[in-house]
């Protein structure tokens, strides 16, 4: 089994996505926990960074997940590495 | 593959459309019971129809799964289209500790619990991008198959065969815990037989269709506990609010409410914070008092003993020779010379109790506010805080990648139909356990305002029913009493177990008693889930891993099925027994299980993904180094095992990982770099896992 360039590019694309992903979800995480004090001066529906803890970081982890099977499975095909033929 | 894509869809219609029978005949069920307590069913019968209804139906499902198959017997078929497996997991993933102590904590310490809800989801991510899809490409039964093909021989699969047992052991025995309380309290049955008639509803199921049956009944299970959880929630909101989207109500309206009255508390100058006031100094002088005869007894000893008893004893002498003897007051102070310890541990014990009274004499913590510390000058204050912050993310670190780590979850993904579709399922599980997640801050601030706004401030003559029937039930959820009798009901009055908060929340939005059933029925479905998927983990490592991989490779399918069923009654027995014994926190046992998977598991598995040049020793070194300073973190620090070292830059032991995680990595790299890399059948096997379809790619689905 040889591994052509387009396979090497496209094991690329997805660890610079995995990446891009992985760094926002470490900022909702850990950055937005760290400044939580902070954050809770300001209020939008609720004090921010309680409400980040409660609520928006959940978000934005569905919505990283949902981002990266839709364009991960786009890859797949874009790349010819997908399963089937449908 | 044509036919295979449409046989995918049928299957899935299929059960889209059993699903929905099931869920309109659950709600007509519901509804029947209700009907029977309109016409005056005793509400201990209407327990009992809930639990057998529930178990049998549980029970049902697994009957009619039961399975000869290896392939679905271990893995449902992989044919668990994403929707349902995200249910699955789901149902998989929320315990006892989530459905009933999630908002309970949330209720206790505010922000600080946050770190359970961040941690428990934000785990998802990882799974998600490092390691679903490829373990479905991989493709064989368990997590300790991935180990062993990708780092070769039995050496890493036998530690990841011991990981994966003492992880979920830990975690079930916590399960089974939950079982047993929820059965014993809404049918008034013993713990211990509890316990078993729980077991036995989880056994039924697993026993005769493993993976296929486990997995079609945690979605039955998910179904109900979700409705179970939602209900009284949605009515609580519409009760305060008006608004029946409790996750946006309790923010914009309840919780500012909330924190108002958390400054009128501790404000001595309004007549709320006044009246607390008056609790608390009570509070400070009794722990005062135990401070002082703690002291003396420290000094005195036996002779101090003497001496307090004696005064004790003056004093209902001098109460009955008054000239009008008050009835109360020497009933009270005889009842005081009776109760007096008996000897000078005793004496301890209760002096400590009381002096302990301090902490009820602490101003009200804001719901909102992150890292409250205390401290006798600023500085200490900031250094508090400080540690407070440090542990908190410490601890979400853990409960992430020990959800990423966890075998019972990442087995899971081995049973969707293809890498597209785990992919695409751990974004449902994720989506299904988000539902629950993000509805329990909310509650916990709703029933919140509740208490401060209703049950502060009544008269103790005409407390709410469900406090008087919580205080009635279990003194350890519902404490209530009048300390400075002025008949009306402060705060610092107020005791509350955290598990009240999930279980009274029908009653304290009004709701009849057949949703506090539903409630039960919806714990005891994430508690039996949760067994049921762990129960299986620890079965199948045993039976698949050892006993076939490395006893007996040449075993017929039969025996295979016969050993792997048979290690499961042992083991759910084994579970059940160490249960009877309750052993100390729930939670902590939770939280151990997180960080020993993580420590164990997490570098190992991301790294055979990620780093071609990972091998053998490198996976040896770095999950047994992860293991060991993960437990002896634990050891050292935990205070049951009664060490109590210095803590490691302060952090607690529930957050070990912290420790374990890296030197998981650290081991995992040196042992790498020191030894040969991995030849070339392991390089084909990673890159057939990294991508989903290659030309001339190997095979590693088993048999």
């Amino acid at each position: 089994m040889q591994l052509t360039e387009k396979h090497k590019e496209y094991w690329q694309r997805n660890v610079s996505l995995t990446g891009v992903l992985l760094a926002i979800w470490f900022v909702a995480t850990f950055v937005v926990s760290w400044f939580a004090r902070e954050l809770n001066e300001i209020i939008i529906i609720g004090p921010v960074g309680f409400y980040m803890g409660a609520q928006g970081a959940l978000i934005i982890y569905v919505l990283i997940i949902w981002y990266y099977a839709r364009r991960m499975n786009e890859l797949d095909k874009e790349y010819g590495v997908h399963e089937g033929d449908d | 593959m044509a036919t295979a894509a449409s046989d995918n869809k049928a299957f899935f219609n299929q059960l889209k459309r059993y699903y929905s029978f099931y869920t309109g005949g659950f709600v007509l069920f519901v509804i029947g019971v209700g009907i029977l307590e309109l016409m005056g069913v005793p509400q201990k019968i209407l327990g009992y129809v809930f639990l057998f209804a529930t178990i049998l139906l549980y029970a049902g499902i697994g009957f009619m799964s039961k399975t000869a198959d290896v392939s679905e017997y271990y893995v449902a078929g992989r044919r668990v289209p994403a929707l349902f497996n995200g249910m699955a997991t789901g149902a998989d993933w929320m315990s006892a500790a989530s459905f009933i102590g999630m908002a309970g904590t949330l209720y206790l310490t505010g922000y600080d619990g946050l770190a359970f809800i961040m941690g428990w989801t934000g785990g998802y991510v990882l799974v998600a991008l490092l390691l679903a899809p490829y373990l479905r490409k991989f493709g064989q039964f368990t997590i300790p198959d991935f180990l062993g093909a990708r780092y070769g021989g039995n050496i890493p699969r036998l530690i990841g065969v011991l990981a994966a047992v003492l992880c979920s052991f830990v975690y079930v025995v916590a399960q089974i815990y939950g079982v047993g309380l929820i059965t014993s309290r809404f049918t008034g049955l013993e713990f211990s037989i509890g316990v078993f008639v729980g077991l036995a509803g989880i056994l039924v199921c697993s026993f005769l269709g493993g993976m296929k049956a486990v997995t079609w009944t945690q979605v039955a299970q998910y179904i109900i506990l979700i409705v179970a959880y939602m209900i009284p929630v949605v009515w609580l909101s519409v009760k305060h609010t008006s608004v029946p989207v409790p996750q946006i109500s309790a923010y914009v309206s309840a919780l500012p409410k909330v924190t108002a009255l958390e400054k009128e508390f501790n404000d001595k100058a309004t007549p709320k914070g006044a009246a607390e006031e008056s609790v608390r100094a009570i509070f400070r002088a009794r722990s005062a008092e135990g401070d002082r005869k703690l002291k003396g007894l420290e000094a005195g000893g036996a002779t101090f003993l003497a001496e307090e008893k004696k005064a004790l004893e003056d004093k209902v002498a001098a109460l009955k020779a008054a000239e009008a003897p008050d009835a109360k007051a020497i009933e009270a102070a005889e009842k005081a010379v009776k109760d007096f310890p008996a000897d000078a541990a005793a004496a301890k014990k209760a002096w400590t109790a009381e002096k302990g009274a301090s902490a009820r004499a602490a101003p009200v913590r804001a719901h909102a506010e992150a890292f409250p510390a205390a401290g006798k000058t600023p500085e200490e204050q900031e250094k508090n805080r400080a540690i407070a912050k440090k542990n908190f993310l410490a601890l979400i670190f853990c409960l992430m990648v020990g959800t990423a780590a966890l075998p019972h979850i990442l087995m899971r993904f081995y049973t969707t139909p293809s890498v597209q579709e785990a992919r695409r399922s751990v974004f449902w599980s994720l989506f299904f356990i988000f539902l629950l997640y993000f509805t329990a801050p909310a509650l916990a601030i709703l029933v919140k305002y509740e208490v401060y706004s209703s049950l502060v401030g009544s008269s103790f003559a005409s407390l709410p029913a469900w406090v008087s029937n919580w205080a009635a039930v279990d003194k350890t959820l519902m404490s209530i009493a009048d300390i400075n009798k002025d008949g009306i009901v402060q705060l610092a009055e107020i005791v509350i177990g955290g598990d009240l908060i999930v279980l009274a929340t029908p009653e304290i939005a009004g709701l009849p008693y057949v949703i506090s059933g539903l409630v039960a029925a919806g714990g005891l479905a994430a508690a039996l889930s949760t067994a049921d998927g762990l129960l299986l983990t620890i079965a199948n490592a045993l039976s698949h891993d050892v006993y076939y991989k490395i006893i007996d490779p040449n075993a017929p399918t039969t025996r295979r099925l016969v050993v792997s069923k048979s290690l499961l009654l042992v083991v759910a027995l084994i579970a059940a027994y160490v249960t009877s014994l309750k052993p100390g926190d729930i939670l902590f046992l939770v939280g151990a299980a997180f960080s020993l998977a993580a420590s164990a598991f997490f570098p190992a598995l991301v790294c055979g993904v990620f780093w071609k040049r990972a091998n053998k020793l490198g996976a040896i070194l770095g999950m047994t180094a992860g293991l060991l300073v993960c437990a002896y973190y634990m050891y050292l620090t935990y205070p049951f095992f009664g060490v109590n070292a210095p803590k490691w830059w302060d952090i607690n032991p529930i957050a070990a990982g912290i420790f374990g995680i890296p030197a998981g990595f650290i081991g995992l790299i040196i042992g790498t770099l020191i030894s040969p890399p991995p030849g070339k059948e392991i390089q084909e096997l990673i890159d057939h896992v990294r991508y989903p379809s290659l030309e001339g790619d190997i095979d590693t689905k088993g048999a």
